[in-house]
């Protein structure tokens, strides 16, 4: 059933529930990984990377308040209060994308794997039977295309360089592959999120189309492609999630929580 | 002539809102406006945002409510982003091209089939021969490209 407006999605309480779920799924990578990002401002190894992390931490982060707006639409709270007060266990990021940046190698290493499986999501969004979130993904897509396009030479580069760069490559892929399969987890209503023609299609399918993406990206790296990554220790999709996440909350929320009438 | 209708009142005014980062070009322009409708004093507005996350969108919105509120009979002003149709930047109209390139940003071209292939023309020589120097620059919705005629650094458009 196609559902034009938020009204017409709460008619039926389940289908409204799996929505949420997504979209919070969708909103708490994007704003974490945004995040992340703009941690790198002022310490990118090179001016352009620092320009570019410039640009990409504000379209992810301006992608999280899309889809926080399209939950307030649904009768939850604004999208400042939805990004600056909910508790860590209120979130649904997966938990690979709370983690600290660590250095340019691991990175560059999460944000390609992070993108190829963002790009496979809002490929399986662009028919969703929520419309607005259709559209506002076909539009997202666009933007996208342009990190991906930014990082993955970068991927390449490092891993083809030799030397301590391909050592740190091949470590950070070691690093994060324990918990990148957290990225293909639907949480618990991926049932009726596939019932309701929300997403096209389940977390299974997701990690192999995803690894239709990430896997010639490896062979172009010269690395040796590990195979699917495991399900992951926490499921941060279920709300699980490490210390990791509660100081990025910290951090985020320094200025809001010290002055709740501040404006900027 | 035709006689001046409130249709057309209406969108001079929003030719008056500029964007905030290019102050000559126009929301009109820019292709940015969707639709304008007006009943009984109730103006609605339907603005496409060039990129999701642009922090212009905020002023551009109260600029475009605050100019209508001067308008004589206005009551109330929507002013609502809409993702359909989603912008491109095919949307910027041949004036809003030339400002551009006026402000020393070149338009943006049509992409080629290789992803990299989107150097547009020099906006200072004219010469087509750049190269990209940086995808993204100052505004999530510009690259920096660098021209091999007359060795300049330049802004330009992403085409989306």
């Amino acid at each position: 059933m196609i559902m034009e407006t938020a009204d017409q999605a709460a008619q039926n309480p389940g289908c409204r529930r799996a929505l949420a779920e997504l979209l919070y799924q969708l909103a708490d990578d994007e704003l974490c990984l945004g995040h992340r990002d703009s941690e790198w401002l002022g310490l990118a190894p090179d001016i352009e990377g620092d320009v570019a992390f410039s640009s990409i931490a504000q379209d992810e982060v301006g992608h999280a308040v899309f889809y926080l707006g399209l939950l307030h639409e649904l009768g939850e709270e604004s999208p400042d209060r939805l990004a600056f007060f909910r508790k860590a266990e209120e979130r649904k990021n997966a938990v690979l994308l709370e983690q600290p940046n660590g250095d340019w190698a691991r990175t560059m290493v999460r944000h390609v794997l992070y993108d190829a499986f963002d790009d496979v999501r809002t490929e399986a969004l662009v028919n969703s039977s929520y419309r607005p979130l259709a559209r506002g993904v076909a539009k997202i897509r666009r933007e996208e295309h342009y990190h991906l396009l930014q990082l993955k030479p970068w991927f390449i580069r490092l891993a083809r360089a030799g030397g301590e760069a391909r050592k740190r490559v091949e470590r950070a892929v070691g690093e994060v592959w324990s918990e990148a399969g957290g990225f293909f987890s639907l949480g618990d209503e991926e049932e009726e999120m596939i019932r309701s023609g929300l997403i096209a299609c389940g977390s299974e399918e997701l990690a192999r189309r995803w690894e239709m993406r990430v896997k010639p990206v490896f062979d172009e790296a010269g690395l040796t492609w590990p195979g699917l990554p495991p399900a992951p220790g926490k499921d941060g999709r279920r709300g699980e999630h490490t210390e990791d996440l509660t100081e990025l909350i910290r951090t985020m929320s320094e200025v809001v929580v010290t002055d709740s009438a501040a404006r900027w | 002539m035709r006689k001046a209708t409130r249709g057309d009142a209406l969108m001079e005014v929003l030719q008056a809102v500029k964007d905030p980062e290019i102050p000559d070009l126009s929301i009109l322009e820019l292709g940015m406006v969707n639709r304008v409708t007006e009943d009984g004093g109730e103006v609605k507005v339907e603005l496409m945002p060039t990129f999701v996350g642009c922090p212009a969108l905020d002023l551009i919105s109260r600029d475009v409510r605050e100019n209508l509120f001067r308008q004589e009979g206005v009551k109330e002003v929507e002013v609502k982003f809409v993702m359909d149709p989603p912008w491109t930047s095919d949307r910027i109209t041949p004036e809003g091209r030339e400002k551009l390139k006026g402000f020393g940003i070149a338009p943006p071209r049509d992409r080629g089939a290789d992803p990299m292939d989107i150097v547009p023309e020099c906006p200072y020589c004219g010469a087509g021969e750049g190269e990209v120097h940086n995808l993204f620059g100052p505004t999530a919705c510009r690259s920096i490209f660098y021209c091999k005629n007359c060795r300049q650094p330049f802004e330009g458009m992403k085409p989306v």
